[in-house]
Order: C-alpha cells, then structure tokens, then sequence
C-alpha cells in the first residue's frame, strides 16, 4: 500500500505540523552528511544551493556544460504566486482551488495548498536575489493573467520568466560552488542509481568528455531530472532533455505514476516539414491579449486579413464566455484540434489556428504590445518569416510538459527511501493538467522550501553507515552501466538514434497525443514494441565511448524512451476515463469535454517494473476541500 | 538549395584541427541552420562516419549553449540572433559557408565544434550574485525599484552567457559579459551591498581566466544574440572605478 504520508490537521495547518513533526539535524552535524542533486533546472539548483547554505555536502550533476543551460531556462510567460497585489479576490485559498480543478481534480489536496502557501516566498526569495520582475511606475510588481484563473496572479520577467529565475537559482547555486560548499560536475550524465539495502545510496555517470564512468554515495538522491516529453520526438522541450535518470530509478523499484499525463500546449508554431527538429512555444501569456479564431466557413483559402469580422469565428469566446481565451491549456488544445478536424484549419497544413493581435494593437498601440510581447513577436517572425504585428500568428498545440512522473510522498520522496524527486520529474501537484505559470512555482517551492525541510527529516531520522563506491552493489550497477554502453557502441546498424526517435514519436502523437481510445493504444504498444525491435537491428553509434559521443548520449535516451513509450500507452489504456490532457475518445460530454469516472479513476496510477507486464499500485485521491465536480470554464 | 559547407573537425583538445568539405543538397530554406547540420550528421552516421559535434539544446535562443563562427560571424549574418534560430533562407543557393567553432584562449575546444565555456561559470561564482539564503528575503513589494531601473536591469539580465562577445573580440575580451551582470545588480537596491566586492571580483576572475582586455571597438554588442549593449561596459568602468576609490 503506498503512504502518501500526508500530515495530520487541517488543510491550512499540515504544512506546519509536518515542519514541527520533522527530525532535525544540527548545523555542526550537517557537513558529515553527503546529498546528490541531479539536474540544475529550478528544482535541482534551487535545492542545491538551499542545502549547501544550511551546512550539507552537496554534488551536484549536469548534463549541461553549465547549470545555466537547463531547460527551464525556456520558461516564457510567467509565474504563479498567491500574493493577492491586484486585491481582486486571489488568496492562498483560490490558488490552492485553481490548481485542482485546473488538474481536474487528479491531485493531492495536501500537496497542492503547501504549493500555494509557499508560493508567497517564492516571490520573496527571487526577488531578494536580484530577478528583474515587471514592475509598476510605482516601483511594485507587476501581474498578468494566465489560463485557468479569473484573477492576476501571475509575475513575469517580459517573456523571458524561466530564464530570469534560473538565472537567480544558478547565481545562488555558483555561490555555493565558489565558497566549496558544492561540488559541481558538469557534463556528466547520471546513468544508473544505486540502491543498497533498499535505500538510494549513490549514482552512477559518466564523463560525457572523457566517457569515464563513475561511482558516487550519498545519504540522500535528489533528481530533478525534468520530464520526459521528448518521448513524442517533436516537443516544446530541449533537445537533450530524457528520460533517462528517472526510467533508470524505475527500473531500480522507484514507482512511476501516472505516466500518461501529457501536456499539449496550445499555442506553438506549427510543423512546417520532415526536417523540423523541435518545436517553439508561444508564451500562454499571448492569450491575455491574442483572439483565437478560425475561418466560419471550412476550407476557406483566402488571407486572414481578407477575412471579413462577420466570417471569422472566436471559437474560445463563443464556447467559454466565462473565461474565453484564457481557458486551460488542455481545453484549448482540444478545441483548436477540434476546429482542424471540422476542416476549418489555417495554413498550408490546415494543422493551425490564428491568434491575432489586431485588437490589442488597435486599443494599446503597437509600442505598448511590442513592450509586453516584443521578444516573442520577434521569435515568431524569425521561425516563420511572417510578422505578427501585420498577420495573425498561426498556432497548433504541441506536447510542451508532463504531468506524470516518479511517484513521491508528500514529503517529495519516492517509495524507495533516500530517493527524492523534485519538479517536472515528479508526478505531485499538477493532477491530470497544468496550469499556466505553474511549472516554474512547483519547481521552485520544492527546490528550495519542501526539499531541504525533507532531506533534513530523513538524514535526521534514518541509520545511515558510511559506504564506500567499492561496496558490491556499485560495482555491480556500475557493470551494468558498462554492458549498456558496450551493447549500443558494438551494434551492427547504420543509422542515428534520431532516426528511430522520430518514428517513435509520430506513433506517440498519433496513438497517445491529444486523444486517445482502446484500439489507438493497443494499436500503438504493438508499434512501439517493433520499432524498439528496429532500432537494436539498425542503430549504429561510430566513433567511440572514451570520447566526446553525442550520438551514444542520444543512442542511450532513446532505448529508455521506446520503453517509457510503452508504459504510457499502458498506463493511458488502463485509465479508462477522460481527464485533463488525458482524453480518451470513448469518455466524453456532449460538447466533447472531458468526462471524468470518479467512481473508479479517482487515483494515482503508480506502476512497478517487475521485468514482464508493470504492476499498477493505487493511491487514492481523497477531496475533503474541493468538491470534486465537472470542470466548467463557460 | 545546394551548399558547400566547410566544417571545422578537431578530434581533440591537442589535435591540430582542419576545416572538411562536406557539400549538401536538398537543403530547405525554412531549415534552420542547426537542422541542416542535423540532417548532415544522419548522413555521416549513415556512412558510419563520426557524428559533427556542437553545442545545443533549447534551440528557440534563450539556453545559449549554441556558438558556432559562421562565415567567421559569430551566430552568424544576421543581427540579435543566435545561431540556433538562424533560417537556411538567409543563405542562397550554391553558397559556401564556414563553419568553425568560437576562437578564444580562454574557451578551450574540446572537440569539433564543441568550446569548454566553464571560465564564465567561475566568473559568476566570484560574484554574480546577491548572498541571500534561503528564507532571508523581507517581502517583495518592501523593495520598491522605479521601473526604468528594472527595465534596465532586465535589459542586462538577458545575457545568455553564449560567449559571442568574446568570439567576436579581436582581444578575446569577456568584458561584455562581466558587466551585463555587474550591471544587472548595480541598477538594483538589492546589489547594492556587495556592488564594489562584486565588480572587484569579478574583475579579477576575468582577468585569471586568460580573456583580453577591452579597447571598445563595440565588435561585441554587433555580434551579441541578446543585443546586450555597450553601455554596460562603461558602467563597469564606472563600478570599478568607485570601487578602487573607496
């Protein structure tokens, strides 16, 4: 049975009382004990640093060939806080309410509100840190709008938010590294994790320079690896962002839940042709004052500006009066799709659906849209040699961020003791959707101000014998590592991992994408099953492995995608419901929303590896709080 | 589109290093240039010839892990744009490009075109940053910043921390890069307390990492992505200055 661990008390007070219930170790304790952090995204540098402040060890690891450069970096429009400046109605409360009913009520609600109540700090410490957030004439901070909410909740740095709080994470984090409090290690890849008498002990890396392989022990593991939306090939996400760290902690017993989550963002700039290698997100933040619209009639070919106003359709306006463009992220994806579908879509494609500006500009004027957009405009005509302040963009959803993850407690460790996992990696507090801005909150809250409280408890609490990389159980996981690394570089093929990856991802889009029935997905692990097949006939990686190899990094992410690949389809076949970003076709109102069976589905999915079929294990959802109901954004 | 791509291959650190003639057709002009590269390097591993390397990752120019001198221009011809979102419509048909890795004493090559960038790393770490634990922060709106000091900041703040200002200097010169964060926190209440530890540090750490010093062509804000401007630069004179007075 899993224990969610959720404290006793109120919903206001179980924050409190987990922090009072907590063991603590002293500061002249804490440098005998040694922590790993994988990743330097949000969650991984906030917590590193975090816990090299209060006295511990800490290595940190990255892919990356500098914290920086960790995905969240990407990270547009904005980020959520409680703070209530705008006093239009927002408190801890409502965040805490937004954000369930926004995940569709897949959730836990403990988890959620410690969310929003830490979310208050958040902003505090990354502004005391130097992060260059909007700010009035006034000298305040500024809020914008974001899906999903009827309140301004949301700080921003213009469209460059994730860059501008990572930055403020890695100046803490290289704080640390220059006082010798942490000891980074950049471009090495984790590989393995190692667990000795069943508690995660250490990791196992490889120099991605020097292709040396190598062991290292801990107290405690942190990964804060990100998500695995890659796993679709086309993404929103970067390109060596993988799998790989949290499908190795799978394989070694951590449980991974609800794996079939997906986020598709709604507006990002569609395909344009079979070379394309990734996709570009346009901020949600667009929607504050971007209308989305299609053509009324269906295959209309002419210019969107020779489509008269009477002709047009604002799709999201017309369905959802009570919140209009700025639904949820999942409910507008569904709806731009449904539009292609009907035939009405834009583009060469037809795969797309405007987003126009000409009202906003025609009421703020082109200087202060440029002010509030201008960064993206300008991202958006370089890709697509149009310019947005003439044309209406056009936009079509695309995978952008996944809700499921390793399975953690409330205290944000999995059920293998000692292993923690922090941020996109973890499945915790988005349910079955995402808001907007949320994303960054979650990483930053459990980075620096649930980790270091969890790390403590567990150091504080646990016997812990000193154990040296010679123990047997590292040798033996290193040679794993070893064999895995061997049997890629001696494969007889001639082609690229990204061959194989691409294929993978066109069977994900099409059978585990936007929508998904029974025969779609069964349909899809058969495919699955043989392209993993293909890829071990014809994978090739030259060169060799002591060596600067980025085609054996990408040969390695992509054997454990086509088995995460499979595990989706398994886990979005077993849900036999709609919610969130997980809409399967035979589960549906009327209107084509989403239709959720509480009865049965109102649980954490979590699957074991077993080395045949996965086991399911499930947590179930309770909502004392919120009353769980049908989501309604009209 | 057809090219002539002229590529710089450099198995090591200690390799001497030489520019190979690869030609590529089928080139589509909505590509961007790292996906032609892309679409080259399935074609050498095809051949079951070593993969190019070069650095990438976010390729919507925010990560700035992406480099690349193109036709000696670092991120290429155009203007405020990283290489990663440079168009193959920019280049015409039966082009010539040349493509080498960034050039700088202090940005080692580790391989192909792949630069150990780590010197910008212990920059930031002698200072390019407020020391402020966890838990320390007073609430947000106590610290009241007039916007056009916050917009500066952010203008300077948008540093990517690619290196091109120093690709682009004939010095090798990082001063571009030091003052956008001395000026980042300088236009900040916040920085205030450590600003003249800071600028002095940071100095000093820029110097050790073996970059040049500045002799103000401006080379630097023409070549930089984030069009980070010069003016920073004359702020950090004005920084240090302050700080070697006091």
């Amino acid at each position: 049975m899993l224990d969610s661990k959720i404290p006793s008390g109120s919903i206001e007070s179980k924050w409190d009382n987990r922090k009072f219930e907590n063991k603590l170790v002293n500061p002249a304790n804490r440098r005998k004990h040694s922590v790993i952090v994988v990743g330097t995204g949000l969650a991984g540098g906030a917590a590193a640093a975090s816990l090299a402040e209060m006295g511990y060890n800490v290595k940190v690891f990255t892919y990356h060939e500098s914290p920086r450069r960790a995905h969240s970096i990407a990270a547009q429009g904005g980020i959520n806080a409680a703070k209530s400046y705008q006093n239009d109605g927002d408190s801890v409360k409502r965040l805490f309410y937004d954000t369930i009913k926004g995940g569709d009520f897949r959730a836990r609600e403990a988890n959620v509100y410690r969310l929003a109540q830490v979310s208050l700090n958040i902003i505090d410490q990354c502004v005391a840190q130097g992060v260059p957030f909007a700010r009035e004439y006034g000298g305040t901070l500024s809020n914008r709008s974001f899906g999903g909410a009827q309140v301004s909740r949301t700080f921003y740095a213009r469209g460059q938010t994730g860059q501008q709080l990572l930055l403020g994470a890695y100046s803490a984090l290289m704080r640390q590294v220059g006082e010798k409090a942490i000891e980074l290690f950049p471009r090495h890849e984790m590989l393995d994790l190692v667990v000795v008498d069943g508690k995660a002990r250490g990791i196992i890396t490889r120099d991605l320079v020097s292709g040396e392989i190598s062991s290292y022990s801990a107290d405690a593991v942190i990964l804060a690896t990100g998500g695995y939306g890659n796993v679709f090939y086309l993404s929103t996400n970067a390109k060596a962002s993988n799998c790989t760290a949290a499908w190795r902690a799978y394989k070694r017993g951590a449980y991974m839940a609800n794996p079939c989550y997906t986020q598709i963002h709604p507006t990002c700039i569609p395909v344009s042709g079979e070379h394309q290698s990734k996709l570009t997100l346009m901020s949600e933040s667009l929607r504050n004052d971007g209308r989305v619209w299609v053509p009324k009639k269906q295959g209309d070919t002419r210019r969107p500006n020779e489509i008269p106003e009477d002709e047009r359709d604002y799709f999201l306006e017309r369905i959802y009066p009570a919140f209009g463009n700025l639904v949820p992220r999942d409910v507008a994806s569904r709806a731009a799709k449904r539009m292609c579908d009907e035939g009405k879509g834009v583009g060469e494609s037809k795969l797309a659906v405007y987003l126009d500006f000409k009202t906003a500009i025609e009421r703020l004027g082109e200087k202060e849209v440029s002010e509030k957009y201008g960064n993206l405009f300008q991202m958006y005509d370089k890709i697509t040699d149009e310019n947005p302040y003439k044309i209406p963009m056009r936009i079509y959803p695309a995978v952008h961020y996944v809700m499921g993850g390793l399975w953690v407690d409330y205290n944000l460790m999995s059920n293998i003791p000692g292993l923690f996992v922090l941020g996109e990696a973890n499945f915790s507090d988005h349910g079955a959707n995402r808001l907007g801005a949320s994303a960054l909150m979650q990483g930053l809250a459990d980075g620096y101000f649930i980790a270091p409280y969890s790390i403590g408890n567990y150091i504080g609490g646990e016997k812990l014998p000193k154990l040296d990389t010679s123990h047997d159980v590292f040798k033996a996981t290193r040679n794993d590592v070893d064999l895995r690394i061997q049997k890629m570089m001696s494969n007889k093929g001639n082609q690229s991992a990204d061959a194989l990856h691409r294929k993978l991802g066109k069977i994900m889009w099409d059978k585990c994408g936007m929508s998904r029935d029974e025969a779609g997905l069964k349909q899809g692990i058969s495919d699955i099953k043989n392209t993993r097949e293909e890829f071990w006939n014809v994978l090739k990686v030259p060169g060799n492995s002591k060596d600067l190899n980025s085609e054996l990094e990408k040969a390695g992410r992509v054997a454990d995608f086509m088995e995460l690949a499979e595990l989706m389809c398994v886990d979005a076949l077993e849900r036999k419901e709609s919610c969130g970003g997980h809409f399967r076709e035979e589960m549906q109102t009327p209107e084509g929303e989403t239709l959720r069976d509480d009865k049965n589905f109102s649980h954490v999915a979590a699957w074991e590896f077993t080395g045949g079929n996965p086991k399911l294990h499930k947590e179930p959802l309770q909502f004392d709080v919120v009353h769980q109901a049908q989501r309604n954004y009209k | 589109m057809k090219l002539n791509l002229k590529i710089w291959r450099q198995k090591g650190p200690n390799d001497s290093g030489k520019l190979v003639d690869y030609p590529v057709d089928d080139v589509s002009p909505d590509m961007s240039f790292l996906e032609m590269l892309d679409i080259l390097n399935l074609k050498l591993v095809h051949d079951g010839v070593e993969a190019i390397e070069f650095d990438h990752d976010c390729r919507e120019g925010i990560c700035g892990s992406c480099s690349l001198n193109i036709n000696g221009n670092p991120h290429g011809p155009d203007t405020g744009t990283a290489t990663c979102q440079l168009h193959m419509r920019r280049f015409k048909d039966g082009d010539t490009i040349v493509v080498e890795p960034w050039r700088a004493k202090a940005f080692p090559i580790i391989k192909d075109l792949t630069t150990d960038r780590k010197a910008f790393d212990r920059i930031i770490a002698a200072g390019g940053f407020v020391s402020v634990n966890t838990g320390n922060a007073v609430e947000a709106n106590a610290i009241l910043i007039p916007k056009h000091n916050s917009e500066k900041a952010m203008d300077a703040a948008a540093c990517i921390g690619c290196g091109a200002c120093v690709a682009s200097c004939k010095n090798s010169s990082a001063m571009l890069f030091v003052s956008a964060k001395v000026a980042h926190l300088a236009y900040l209440p916040q920085g205030n307390p450590e600003r003249k530890m800071r600028v002095r540090n940071m100095v000093a750490q820029m110097d050790e990492e073996g970059f040049g010093s500045c002799s103000n062509t401006g080379a630097c804000e023409a070549a930089c992505p984030k069009e980070i401007k010069l003016e920073n630069i004359a702020m950090l004179n004005r920084e240090m200055l302050k700080a070697l007075c006091d």
